[in-house]
C-alpha cells in the first residue's frame, strides 16, 4: 500500500502516517431521520424535565434525580446501545453517541445518565456471563435499577491497579467477602447495582464483582460537597466483609484491570461527545445574551471583541465534534469487520473500541478542554452577569471543570496517547519507523518549494496536515532516539508530543468533514465551515510549532537542534490570511441564527 | 371508534423567515419543520389517550403535502397512531386543504375528526369548520376537554370570560387547544415503530383553491430587549415612561 494513498478505513493511531479519504468518514450532517427524531426526544426531555429543574437537582432534592432517570428510562434513553434481546434498542455506536451529545447539556443529570449507561451498565453487558446479563442488564436498560462503578480509592486514583480493596473467599466457598473503601462514586446515593473492583487475596491484578446495594456489608457515606455537578450523587462506598455470591465475579479472576481500562476507553470518547453537546448549549446561551445585552447603545454582539469570542467558541466545538464522530465511525467499522471475521458481537465491540483507544484519549482531552474554553468565554460574554449565580454561566463554568479530571485526568490521557502510539510501533502494529526515517531524510535534502496544487479547494490544508504529520514524526523520532528508555520519565516532552498529536487528529478530522460537506452541499452552502477549517488549522500550526520547539529545545543540541528547528518551522508553516474576517463571518452566522448553528 | 387527526407541517417557531421570488413565497432552505403544536400536543395526544382508555379503536393521521412532509408525519406516528395518510398536494388554501381531507374522510368514515385550533404558520383556524361543513358533520371549536362515551361527546370549550360544556352526538369534528392534553415526548419504542407503520400516499381529489397569496411582508424588527436589575425599579419606571411611553 502506498503510504500517501488515502485509505478507506485506517487503523487506530494510523492517522499519523496515513491519509484518510473524506468520503469514508461519517459527518454529523448525515444523521438520518430516525436519528434526528431520537436527538429531538433528548432535546425535548432536557427542555421539559431537566433544564427547568436544574436548581432543584443541584440542591439534591430527595428522589428527584432518581425520578428523572426513571423518566429517561421510560423514554428508552437508558437502553439505546443495549441489544434488543436484553431489553434495549440495539442502536449503533454513533446513535448512542448522539444521545450522549444531546443529553450532554443536562449538567448533573448528564453525569448521572452517562455513569449509568456507561460505566454502570457496560461492564456487565460486555463482560457478564449469560446469567449475569439476563439478571442485571434488562433492569439497567429500563432504568428499574440504577448502576454505579467503584474503581477509585483514596490512595488509588490515576494508579487504579494499586487499590487496597480486598476480596477473600468465605469458609463455605459460596461468597467473596469484600473489604475496602471506594471514593468519588457517581450515582452511589441511588444506585442498585455496583461494579466493584478488588484484588482477591494477594493477587497482582484487580478482579471485578457485581454487588447489589442490599448485599450485607455495603454502606454509603454522606454526599460529597463539590465545586460543580452538585446534583450528581457522589459518595464514598464502604465494604466491610461485604458478602458477594461467587457467581457475581465478573469475567475471570484478575481480569478487572482490563475491564476497567476497556470500559474507560468507551467512557472517554463518550465524554468527548457529551462535552461537545454541553459546549453547543453554552454557545447558544452566549449568542443569545450577546444579541440581547446592549452597551453604548448597541447589542454587544455588534462588537468585534465579542464576535471573536463567539467565533472561537464555535470553531473549537465544531472541530471537536468532527473528530468525535470520525472516531465513532472507525470504531463501528472495526467492530463490524471483527464480527465478519467470526468474533462474537460483544468481544468485537470491545476490541473495535480498544483499537481506537488513542483517538478516544485524544477526544477526551480535546473536547473537555474546549468545553472549559467555551464556558470561560461564556462567563466573559455575560460580563457581570456571568459571575452571578442567577445566570446560567455560573453552573456551566463549575460543571465543566470535572471533565478534565474524571475518566482519567487529561494528563494521564495525554501520557496514554503517546505511550500507546509508541507501544504499537514497538509491537510492529504501527510502522512509525519508516515514515520517521523518511522525514529525517527530508531534513537534510533540499526543501520542496513546489507550488501547491491550487486547483483543489482543500489542497493547502491537506498539505499543511501532511506537514503536521512530518513535524510529529520528526520530533517523536528524535525524542525516542535521544532519550530512549528515559523518554517515559520526560513527561514534559510526552505532553508536548500529545498536544501535537491532538492538534493533528482534530485538524485532519475537521478538514475531512468540511471536504465531505462541500461535496454534499456545494461550496456556497459551506462558507462558514470553510472559514472554521481555515482558522482552526492556522491556529493548530502555531500550537504544533510551539509544542515541537519546547520538546526539541529540551533534548536536542547543536547543529542537529538547529536543523530540526528549521524543519519544524517548515512543517508548521501556513500561508497568512485574514483570520479576523473569517472569524467575523462565522460570528455573523451565529448572531443571525441566534444559536449554535453549525 | 375511528379517529382521524389532521396534522400540519409548520416552520419551527425559532425559524427566521426569509422571503423569495419578489416576496411572493417563503424560502424553505434551511428551515426546520415541526408538527403544528396544536395538532401534536392537543389533538393527537388526546386521540392517543382515548385509544389508551379503550374508547378509540383506530387512529389515522392525515396531512396534505408533498414528499418533504413525510419526516413530520412519521414523527407524529412515533407518538402514536395506527397509520398515516399523505394527500400528495401542495396547498396554502384552507378550502382546498379541507376539501382534500374531506374527500378521503368521506370514503373511510370516521367517528371523530380532531385538528388543532389553528396552524401556527398561516393561522387561518378555519380548516376544521370547513371540513365539518363539507362532511356535513357537527363541529365544536377551541375545545379544552373531550370525553366520549357511547357515541356521545362531552366537550368543554373556552368562551369569553369563562367556559362552556357542550354535548354532541358523533360523528363530530373538534378543533383542540391548550388544556386538552399534556405534551408528550416520542419514546424509543414509538420512534422505531414509526418506520413500520403504514404511510399511504393518496392522489388529491379535484378541488380548486379559493384564494391565492399575492405577497408576504415581514413584520418590523422588534425593539431590543433591555435587561434591568430587579433591584432597580427606578430605571424600569424611567424606561417605561421615556422609551416605551406606556406610563
Amino acid at each position: 500500500m502506498n503510504a500517501t494513498e488515502p485509505m478507506k478505513a485506517i487503523k487506530g493511531g494510523e492517522f499519523l502516517i496515513r491519509e484518510t479519504a473524506a468520503d469514508s468518514i461519517f459527518i454529523p450532517e448525515e444523521w438520518n431521520e430516525e436519528q434526528l427524531m431520537i436527538a429531538e426526544t433528548c432535546t425535548n426531555f432536557l427542555a421539559q424535565q431537566v433544564t427547568p429543574n436544574l436548581q432543584r437537582i443541584d440542591e439534591q432534592e430527595e428522589g428527584l434525580m432518581k425520578h428523572l432517570m426513571d423518566e429517561a428510562g421510560a423514554l428508552g434513553l437508558l437502553g439505546i446501545s443495549v441489544p434488543e434481546e436484553l431489553g434495549g434498542f440495539g442502536k449503533d455506536f454513533k446513535t448512542s453517541m448522539l444521545v450522549t451529545e444531546k443529553l450532554g447539556a443536562g449538567h448533573s443529570f448528564s453525569v448521572a445518565f452517562s455513569a449509568h449507561t456507561g460505566i454502570g451498565t457496560m461492564p456487565i453487558l460486555y463482560y457478564g456471563n449469560e446469567a449475569q446479563k439476563q439478571k442485571y442488564v434488562p433492569k439497567l436498560a429500563s432504568g428499574e435499577w440504577k448502576g454505579a462503578y467503584c474503581l477509585t480509592e483514596p490512595a488509588a486514583g490515576s494508579d487504579a491497579n494499586s487499590g487496597k480493596t480486598r476480596a477473600k473467599l468465605s469458609a463455605d466457598g459460596k461468597h467473596y467477602l469484600i473489604t475496602g473503601q471506594k471514593m468519588w462514586i457517581t450515582n452511589a446515593g441511588f444506585a442498585d447495582v455496583f461494579t466493584v473492583f478488588a484484588k482477591i487475596d494477594e493477587d497482582e491484578n484487580l478482579s471485578a464483582f457485581i454487588v447489589e446495594k442490599d448485599f450485607e456489608g455495603l454502606s454509603l457515606n454522606t454526599e460529597e460537597h463539590k465545586m460543580g455537578i452538585k446534583g450528581s450523587s457522589t459518595r464514598q462506598v464502604f465494604f466491610n466483609d461485604c458478602k458477594v455470591p461467587v457467581e457475581n465475579l465478573l469475567s475471570e479472576r484478575q481480569n478487572g484491570f482490563k475491564i476497567a481500562v476497556n470500559i474507560l476507553n468507551l467512557g472517554r470518547i463518550k465524554l468527548g461527545g457529551g462535552t461537545v453537546g454541553a459546549s453547543k448549549d453554552v454557545i447558544t446561551a452566549s449568542v443569545r445574551y450577546a444579541n440581547e445585552r446592549e452597551q453604548f447603545g448597541r447589542a454587544i454582539s455588534k462588537y468585534g471583541a465579542i464576535r471573536y469570542k463567539l467565533a472561537q467558541q464555535a470553531i473549537r466545538t465544531y472541530a471537536s465534534e468532527s473528530a468525535v464522530y470520525r472516531a465513532c465511525q472507525n470504531m463501528e467499522e472495526a467492530t463490524e469487520m471483527l464480527i465478519e471475521s467470526g468474533l462474537d458481537e460483544t468481544k468485537a465491540k470491545l476490541k473495535g473500541t480498544e483499537q481506537y483507544a488513542i483517538e478516544a484519549a485524544i477526544l477526551k482531552v480535546h473536547a473537555s478542554e474546549v468545553l472549559d474554553y467555551v464556558t470561560d468565554e461564556g462567563v466573559q460574554i455575560y460580563g457581570g452577569m456571568g459571575y452571578s449565580a442567577e445566570a446560567p454561566m455560573d453552573r456551566a463554568y463549575r460543571d465543566s471543570r470535572i471533565n478534565r479530571i474524571f475518566e482519567g485526568t487529561n494528563e494521564i490521557n495525554r501520557l496514554l496517547t503517546v505511550d500507546m502510539m509508541l507501544k504499537r510501533a514497538l509491537k510492529g502494529e504501527l510502522d512509525l519507523m519508516g515514515p520517521a526515517q523518511k522525514v529525517a531524510g527530508e531534513l537534510v535534502s533540499i526543501p520542496d518549494f513546489g507550488a501547491n496544487d491550487d486547483d483543489n479547494l482543500f489542497s493547502k490544508e491537506k498539505k499543511y496536515i501532511a506537514n503536521f504529520k512530518k513535524a510529529i514524526l520528526m520530533v517523536a523520532g528524535a525524542a525516542v532516539q535521544k532519550l530512549m528508555a528515559q523518554l517515559g520519565k520526560e513527561q514534559e516532552v510526552l505532553m508536548n508530543l500529545a498536544d501535537m498529536l491532538i492538534e493533528l487528529y482534530v485538524s485532519e478530522s475537521l478538514q475531512l468533514r468540511v471536504e465531505k460537506l462541500v461535496s454534499l452541499r456545494g461550496e456556497d452552502a459551506c462558507k462558514e465551515q470553510l472559514d472554521i477549517m481555515r482558522v482552526y488549522i492556522n491556529d493548530a500550526a502555531e500550537h504544533l510549532a510551539k509544542s515541537g520547539r519546547e520538546a526539541l529545545n529540551s533534548f536536542a543540541e547543536g547543529d542537529e537542534r538547529r536543523m530540526m528547528l528549521m524543519g519544524l518551522k517548515r512543517f508548521t508553516k501556513t500561508e497568512d490570511f485574514n483570520t479576523t474576517q473569517a472569524r467575523r463571518n462565522i460570528a455573523a452566522k451565529l448572531i443571525a441564527e441566534n444559536k449554535y448553528c453549525f | 371508534m375511528k379517529i382521524l387527526v389532521c396534522i400540519s407541517q409548520v416552520p419551527d417557531t425559532s425559524t427566521k423567515i426569509v422571503l423569495k421570488n419578489n416576496d411572493t413565497s417563503v424560502n424553505g432552505d434551511g428551515v426546520t419543520y415541526i408538527i403544528n403544536p396544536y395538532d401534536e400536543w392537543y389533538a393527537l395526544v388526546r386521540a392517543i389517550e382515548l385509544k389508551e382508555k379503550g374508547i378509540a379503536s383506530d387512529i389515522h393521521l392525515i396531512t396534505v403535502g408533498k414528499a418533504n412532509v413525510e419526516p413530520v408525519i412519521r414523527k407524529a406516528l412515533s407518538l402514536g397512531g395506527d397509520e398515516a395518510i399523505r394527500i400528495d398536494a401542495d396547498s396554502n388554501d384552507a378550502y382546498e386543504t379541507a376539501g382534500y381531507i374531506a374527500a378521503y374522510a368521506a370514503q373511510v368514515g370516521y367517528d371523530l375528526i380532531l385538528c388543532g385550533k389553528e396552524s401556527i404558520d398561516y393561522n387561518n383556524g378555519i380548516t376544521g369548520t370547513m371540513l365539518a361543513g363539507m362532511l356535513d358533520m357537527d363541529y365544536i371549536g377551541f375545545a379544552t376537554d373531550i370525553q366520549v362515551e357511547a357515541g356521545v361527546a362531552v366537550v368543554k370549550r373556552e368562551v369569553e370570560g369563562g367556559e362552556e360544556t357542550d354535548q354532541c352526538n358523533l360523528p363530530l369534528v373538534i378543533s383542540c387547544q391548550k388544556g386538552i392534553a399534556e405534551a408528550r415526548i416520542p419514546n424509543m419504542r414509538g420512534i422505531m415503530a414509526a418506520r413500520t407503520r403504514p404511510l399511504k400516499v393518496v392522489e388529491p381529489s379535484k378541488i380548486a383553491a379559493l384564494t391565492a397569496i399575492l405577497s408576504y411582508e415581514l413584520p418590523p424588527a422588534k425593539a431590543g430587549i433591555k435587561m434591568i436589575s430587579p433591584d432597580d425599579m427606578d430605571q424600569l419606571v424611567d424606561l417605561l415612561h421615556t422609551e416605551a411611553r406606556v406610563i
